[in-house]
């Protein structure tokens, strides 16, 4: 195998990319770097895939055509954005195609859609009204969570539960989450792979955020 | 601003996409809003708990893209 080095001289990808020196060992052909490629990624890809589609069986269908994908155009990649927003492009690209396809043989009413979600990040009726002391003041305060049992916040269930609430997230709010918090991508790398602007992005990191709490809270609070 | 309003301004908050004005605003009422606090935690709890979410993540079964590696370098 050549090293690196030698190979990344002439097509260097952006000096931050975390994965340059796999990408310059994949392009000698070193199998083990894409083994270890699919390792890092393939999580990841899993996951934003289960956003679009409806199955386990399906998203794992969409990674691997999104690995086939990512063979035949390697070659084109330039370097101009990271690999690992590059994968992504290219898996969301295909989750999306199957998606669509997905859903036109599915009822309208069982899909989850971004657009109907324009709900506040707190129900109004937590908020005084208008003939309240503090008109939009809290009605009766948040619970302070370092007051719970503190099993209970540590509890493998509790995790499970924000897990879930995070997959019945609406699909673009999903990936968002997904990018953001549990992988913790930087915003300016999320809204390439996505193609938003920076205050989308933030709006729908917000909705996403704002349910996922309302989960938690419904959980951690209950009797 | 009210604790209404506040809720809203969060990610904002936290991304620093807030203006001054708007993030004084928003400081100004932490310091007399005990229960905007508490949500402000909650919002922080729940971004960290995304974040733990991480370790349950599971590898997609993939099959046969050792082969599709070794056609791809073959044929370069």
């Amino acid at each position: 195998m050549l090293e690196p080095t030698l190979v990344a001289a002439s097509e260097t990808p952006t000096p931050t990319d975390p994965d340059a020196e796999l990408l310059a060992r994949l392009r000698c052909g070193d199998e083990d770097a894409f083994l270890e490629l699919v390792d890092r990624y393939g999580p990841v890809m899993l996951r934003v895939a289960l956003s679009y589609v409806r199955t386990q069986s399906v998203a794992e269908e969409v990674v691997q055509d999104a690995w086939i994908g990512v063979l035949q155009s390697l070659h084109r990649f330039e370097g101009r954005s990271s690999l690992r927003t590059w994968l992504l492009r290219i898996l969301a690209n295909r989750a999306r195609t199957r998606g669509v396809r997905e859903a036109r043989c599915v009822p309208f009413s069982s899909l989850r859609r971004d657009d109907e979600d324009d709900a506040p990040a707190v129900p109004p009726e937590r908020f005084q009204g208008p003939e309240g002391r503090f008109p939009g003041g809290w009605a009766s305060f948040p619970t302070d969570w370092e007051t719970l049992p503190e099993e209970r916040l540590l509890a493998q269930e509790t995790l499970t539960r924000v897990d879930d609430a995070i997959r019945r997230l609406p699909q673009r709010q999903q990936e968002v989450m997904v990018l953001r918090d549990v992988e913790g991508w930087s915003s300016e790398e999320v809204c390439e792979v996505l193609e938003l602007s920076a205050g989308n992005q933030r709006v729908l990191l917000h909705r996403a955020r704002s349910r996922v709490r309302e989960s938690l809270e419904a959980y951690l609070e209950r009797a | 601003m009210t604790c209404r309003e506040l809720v809203e301004l969060i990610t904002d908050y936290f991304e620093g996409a807030l203006d001054d004005d708007a993030r004084d605003e928003f400081d100004a009422h932490l310091v007399i809003c005990p229960g905007c606090v508490f949500y402000l935690e909650q919002m922080r709890t729940t971004i960290r708990f995304a974040h733990d979410v991480k370790a349950l993540e599971r590898r997609p079964e993939v099959v046969g893209l050792l082969e599709a590696f070794r056609d791809w370098s073959s044929a370069r």
